[in-house]
């Protein structure tokens, strides 16, 4: 392993610009005469619009227009979609209600956009939305999924009877009858995965920019995916064609999924700066951002795991309502269906399985893909029903699941997914190793002793990553191939610049995607540039989620050096007047096999430019490959997180004091990548178990609106972490990689609620477990001391 | 935030007369409360003055068995102060617990009192310790400065100048955290001095910072934890929100008082 | 609005500016927008995630909520003046370069300032407790706070005796 190859901590070559204040994140762009677009929002959660007078808003100063979904539908400006078609049970497809930019006649949930102002300065632009008068007639509203579906339940879109955008069901519901008609012990739980606000710390934001001359739009936006904003908005908003719009995601604070999605704001500045012809920039305030970033989770599920004598499970069955929002967000239709069911089987030998998942429209922020999207809900089915079933049993939680490991590969599970490849009695003794749990007993006397109920979770998840082969899920339903590009530039000099169509807001990749081509073409990592997010420089991609940048983007990077190094050969046996089969690359060095001649990287990238040795007709000049990979199976990251808290019996306050994290990725190019990857999912995942949870009240008011409500996890929430790895290679991708940047997030939320309750003796909790749910869960359970 | 012209009088006086030509205008001490409201819109005062260029009006000083803290003093100050450190450790280490390092620097004394945050920790050492609120016209015993949730004996063009604390023989502090927001989802002070016992509570009330005189009467028989064993107060009253119900606060108002009271006389709490 | 402005003169990374504002100019737009300073970020509007920290007159201050029109002969100190353009870095920003203490970096800024000021206040020996307790005031929500533990714990130390240690103070 060279110092900057594959496997190196190599420090971010990334990092000068943002610890010296000097990255460009889209509001640190400005352009020439541009206005700031403000957006008036439903205050209400469901109402129709009667009427909106933009009169005295328009006579503000500094108003250049004021815009609503009238003039949007005037222009023709389609609505957003949702990508991803489901159809239910009986065949139905998905019912998927217009979502227009701008509010159409109807407001469906608090901070729906129904009319936005353009101003000279932001303060003048909000001065004037205040200025709008919009006239509502309110509407009852709903909020819970359960309730949405119940008779008489306030109805939100026309298209879905009993707000009911799909019925949809995967496995064998009666061979899962069976196995539990044959089951020695069966666990019930019901669960609520608690509705999260992702909160990445840069706020959304867009600049738009029409260019009158040239017909053509550019878009700056806080994007995970450029292309697929532009294909979007090109073919379904149908704003402009394609080579008519550029999108450029610069810098970008953070995603976590929720900058995957089209949202209205970017279509209304690009549409907007072609009404009042000037370059029209939107940044969200944070309180914004909590009434129009897409949510994450929010599902309540009935789960059953049955089991048989010897605690070997038989069979789990789940039935879900999900909560997609008032609108279904662009990728909202898989994240309950494809990417939950699909990982019911966990780590285990689960012969039958069966879920149904039922979602529904509330008058709620629109619900989609949050770090990890589907994988975490599941786990957490499954590790909590695992763990419960132990208890419930009196057999001990680790050695029940090591019983029903699975150990041969592949595995074919019955929720379609095909394991390739894993060791996870590997990462469960490890973890155990680490984390002394033979010591636990003790350390739960000491906590005891000062009056503390100390606990011990377990979560030994899976996920599938390296999103996706496009047959597959074409196969499925979604709109679009999930493979990935990438182009390796070579310059006369030798230096490398690679294009990839992922995109980097946060994982390094101009630090891990040099290292690759580093090691293979042995040149120095400095000689390497990463280019990503720009539609105009980089060829089409589908940018950066589920874990794929590794996995899939970095096998395109492969497959686009093999071609490198192919011409390279070519040139080179031309320098070294050898043949081409003789030709051997080592080390950035060309060599004739068999002989001591030979030509260093730099003079084989120089004659490929200069093309004095080699006429044009049998080779072209210039180095320049791309390639496009896509995946042939999803990859399979598994591990053991153990975490293990002291709960405070007075008060209800958990204190996590020791986390325990040992995942198998496959093959790891940065370490010190990975574990910051594995650390930041931890703590979102913390953050769900233990403190962070969106919370409507029945008029649809969203009472965690801001971080004065919502609670982060802070520093102090977290201890310092215990991560380690263990390996099995990915048999289905040329660099082994797995993939990494979920695993925390999926893992660590099981391993929380299982320390908990652990802790305190009942099961009877939800997430979060806020300090007043945890007295209120021992306060049931009766285990309080009188209140003394 | 709304318009409004921006005022830097050099004296109170100043100060008064700019407050009493117009009722809507704000003084402006930290901002740490006033700014954050104004950005979101929810308070537009047309003019602000500010109180940072006021000679005087910040700084610590004791004498005698009393400790004088200037209206516009920093949390931070009030915080690392070796004066108040050696007289009211407690007031010290509250003052270290309020928000974070940086509002620390801005927010004041006298602008937290001046706002009585329901969930704010000031008010409760105010209260706990019996100080007297001193303002451009009078002086006002706590007792009577704390009227409300948000509400105090302060009359418009009125502007405290300092706070007067009594140095208490115990005291202690027991802050609950409101993990969203770091405020007090309930705070306890406690305090002996003499036969005055005082048990102050923030956070929890429906209306602000109130005492609990029916744990002050147990902790005159003795000043242990033990006197407030298996007493709690009634759950009407207080609080009821997301961050917990007020049956939740009602039982935390026993505990934390224990809990204070084991602090003050040097035993571990719990 | 009327033309309501106000002059407001201040230091800023040691070079004195001098800015006509509108009374509700925030330091942080007066840095962002006025002076182009964009390392200095905003991440909420509640006063709450620390993106935003400065220092004022040494101390760590958040800028969105301070008024320009309140800083008439403050001295402020942003990101940018950390170090010199393309010198050597502070040993705190480097400190988070060596231990990943960033991974989108928009946190980053306000962090490593609050890092400064921590050092200023408490010393050289920062222990872990210390550490996440005087980060209550800056929220990441990448790096799960291990590695901007371990970097402030480290470029703490770095700063022991160096000219840097000085200029914090
Ligand atoms: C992120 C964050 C966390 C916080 N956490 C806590 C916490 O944990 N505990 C806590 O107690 N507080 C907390 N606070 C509030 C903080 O302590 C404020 O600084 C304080 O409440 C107000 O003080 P100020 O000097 O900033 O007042 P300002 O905001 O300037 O003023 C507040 C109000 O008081 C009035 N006022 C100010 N000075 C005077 C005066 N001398 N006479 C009369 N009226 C006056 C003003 O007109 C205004 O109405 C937090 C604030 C923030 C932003
Ligand atoms: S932007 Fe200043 S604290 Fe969030
Ligand atoms: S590094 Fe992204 S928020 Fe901290």
């Amino acid at each position: 392993m060279s110092a900057t190859g594959i496997g190196a901590a190599v420090r971010r070559k990334e990092d000068r610009r943002f610890i010296t204040g000097t990255g460009h994140y889209t509001d640190d762009i400005n352009r020439p005469g541009q206005v700031f677009a403000y957006f008036v929002r439903s205050p209400h959660a469901h109402a129709t619009i009667r009427s909106i007078d933009v009169k005295s808003a328009t006579a503000m100063p500094g108003v250049l227009a004021v815009l609503t979904g009238a003039e949007l539908g005037a222009d023709k400006i389609g609505n957003l979609i949702c990508g991803w078609m489901i159809h239910s049970k009986d065949g139905s497809p998905m019912k998927m209600a217009a979502h227009p930019a701008l509010a159409n006649g109807k407001a469906c949930h608090v901070g729906d956009p129904v009319a936005v102002v353009l101003a000279t300065t932001l303060a003048q632009a909000r001065d004037a939305a205040e200025k709008v008068k919009v006239e509502y007639a309110v509407l009852p509203a709903v909020t819970d999924p359960a309730a949405a579906q119940k008779q008489g339940a306030p109805q939100i879109h026309d298209v879905a009877a009993n707000n009911t955008i799909y019925q949809w069901h995967l496995g064998d519901a009666k061979a899962v009858d069976a196995a539990f008609k044959s089951a020695n012990h069966v666990t019930k739980l019901d669960i609520v995965n608690n509705r999260l606000v992702p909160n990445a710390i840069e706020p959304r934001a867009a600049i738009g920019d029409y260019d009158s001359g040239t017909g053509t739009f550019t878009l700056w936006n806080t994007t995970q995916n450029p292309h697929v904003a532009r294909l979007v908005i090109a073919a379904f908003v149908g704003m402009a064609p394609e080579n008519k719009l550029r999108v450029i995601a610069p810098d970008v604070g953070g995603g976590f999924g929720s900058k995957i999605f089209i949202y209205p704001e970017e279509v209304v500045a690009l549409w907007a700066s072609k009404r009042v012809g000037r370059p029209v920039k939107w940044v969200a305030d944070r309180s914004e951002a909590f009434l129009c970033d897409a949510h994450g989770r929010d599902h309540v599920t009935h789960a059953e795991m049955a089991f048989d004598v010897d605690g070997k499970i038989l069979g789990l069955r789940a039935k879900t309502i999900a909560n997609l929002g008032a609108y279904m967000s662009t990728f909202s239709s898989s994240v309950p269906t494809y990417l939950y069911a699909t990982l019911m089987s966990g780590q285990y030998e689960i012969p039958q399985i069966y879920c149904e998942v039922d979602a529904v429209y509330t008058n709620t922020v629109p619900v989609d893909a949050y770090r990890g999207a589907g994988r975490p809900e599941a786990t957490f089915v499954v590790e909590r029903l695992v763990e419960v079933g132990a208890r419930e049993m009196g057999q001990d939680p680790a050695e029940l699941r090591r019983r029903n490991f699975i150990k041969k590969f592949p595995h074919q599970t019955p929720v379609i997914m095909n394991y390739d490849a894993g060791d996870y009695n590997a990462s469960l003794k490890k973890a155990m190793d680490l984390a002394d749990y033979k010591g636990f007993a003790k350390r739960k006397r000491d906590s005891a002793r000062n009056g503390k109920l100390r606990g011990i979770g377990f979560s030994t998840y899976i996920e599938a990553c390296g999103i996706a082969p496009s047959q597959a899920v074409g196969s499925l339903g979604c709109g679009v191939g999930l493979w990935e590009s990438a182009e390796v530039r070579v310059n006369p000099t030798g230096s490398v610049e690679i294009l990839t169509g992922c995109h980097a807001h946060g994982q390094g990749h101009e630090t891990t995607f040099a290292q690759l081509v580093s090691d293979r073409l042995g040149i120095p990592i400095d000689n390497v540039s990463v280019v990503h997010g720009d539609t105009d420089k980089v060829q089409f991609g589908m940018g950066t989620y589920g874990s794929r940048s590794g996995a899939v983007g970095m096998s395109a990077l492969v497959k686009a050096l093999d071609k490198v190094e192919a011409k390279a050969k070519k040139v080179a046996a031309h320098l070294l007047e050898a043949a081409e089969g003789d030709i051997e690359f080592k080390d950035g060095k060309f060599s004739v096999a068999g002989t001591d001649k030979s030509a260093a990287w730099g003079d084989v990238t120089l004659n490929a430019y200069i093309a004095h040795k080699f006429a044009g007709q049998e080779l072209e000049p210039g180095l320049k490959e791309g390639a496009f990979y896509d995946p042939t199976n999803f990859t399979f990251p598994a591990g053991c997180h153990i975490c293990e808290v002291e709960v405070d019996i007075e008060t209800g306050n958990t204190e996590i004091v020791a986390w325990t994290a040992v995942d198998d990725f496959g093959v790891v190019i940065n370490p010190m990548i990975v574990e910051g990857q594995v650390h930041g999912g931890i703590a979102q995942g913390v953050g769900q178990a233990l403190c962070e949870g969106a919370v409507y009240d029945k008029e649809g008011q969203l009472l965690t609106g801001s971080f004065m409500d919502y609670c982060m996890p802070r520093a102090d929430h977290l201890p310092s972490m215990n991560v380690d790895t263990t390996v099995t290679k990915c048999p289905s991708n040329p660099l082994g990689i797995k993939g990494c940047g979920e695993a925390g997030a999926i893992a660590a939320p099981a391993a929380v609620i299982n320390a908990i309750t652990d802790a305190i003796g009942t099961e009877d909790l939800t997430m979060p477990a806020t300090s007043s749910a945890v007295w209120l869960a021992l306060q049931k359970a009766n285990r309080m001391p009188h209140a003394a | 935030m709304y318009a409004f012209t921006f005022h830097r009088p050099q004296t109170v006086r100043q100060a008064a007369s700019l407050l009493a030509k117009n009722q809507e205008a704000k003084l402006l001490a930290g901002g740490h409360t006033l700014l954050p409201t104004m950005k979101l819109r929810l308070a537009g005062p047309p003019q602000l003055i500010d109180l940072s260029l006021i000679d005087g009006l910040a700084g610590i000083e004791q004498s005698g068995r009393s400790l004088t803290i200037g209206a516009m003093t920093r949390h931070n100050d009030v915080n690392t102060s070796p004066v108040v450190q050696q007289a009211i450790p407690v007031l010290a280490k509250l003052a270290g617990m309020i928000g974070d390092p940086a509002v620390r620097h801005m927010g004041t004394i006298g602008g937290s009192i001046a706002n009585n945050d329901p969930n704010a920790d000031y008010p409760a050492a105010c209260l706990g310790l019996g100080v007297t609120i001193v303002t451009n016209k009078r002086r006002i015993k706590a007792d009577e400065f704390f009227t409300g949730m948000f509400s105090t004996a302060l009359e418009p063009a009125e502007i405290i100048t300092k706070v007067s604390f009594p140095i208490p023989k115990k005291a202690a502090y027991q802050k609950f955290r409101n993990q969203a927001s770091r405020f007090a989802l309930v705070g306890v002070f406690v305090s002996k001095r003499g036969s005055d016992i005082r048990v102050a509570v923030t956070g929890a009330g429906s209306n602000g910072v109130f005492r609990v005189s029916s744990f002050e009467e147990a902790l005159k028989k003795r000043f242990s934890p033990k006197s407030l064993e298996g007493m709690t107060i009634p759950a009407d009253g207080m609080n009821s929100d997301i961050h917990g119900s007020a049956e939740y606060r009602a039982h935390l108002v026993g505990v934390l008082a224990r809990r204070a009271v084991a602090e003050a006389i040097g035993k571990s709490a719990a | 609005m009327a033309a309501n402005t106000a002059a407001v003169s201040l230091t800023v990374n040691g070079k004195p500016v001098t800015a006509e504002v509108d009374p509700r100019t925030l330091l942080v737009q007066l840095l962002r927008e006025h002076l182009r300073l964009t390392g200095t970020h905003v991440g909420c509007d509640t006063s709450q995630c620390g993106a935003c920290v400065v220092h004022v007159n040494g101390k760590a201050t958040k800028s969105c909520t301070v008024l320009a029109l309140q800083l008439g002969g403050a001295n402020v100190l942003t990101i940018e003046g950390l170090a010199a353009p393309d010198g050597p870095l502070h040993p705190m920003q480097e400190a988070f370069r060596e231990n990943h203490g960033l991974q989108c970096g928009y946190c980053t800024p306000g962090m490593i300032m609050t890092a400064v000021d921590m050092v200023r206040r408490k010393g050289n020996d920062l222990d872990e407790h210390t550490i996440r307790e005087e980060l209550e005031g800056n929220i990441c929500r990448c790096t799960g706070y291990h590695n901007i533990v371990k970097a402030i714990a480290a470029g703490a130390r770095a700063m022991r005796g160096t000219s840097a240690a000085k200029a914090a103070e």
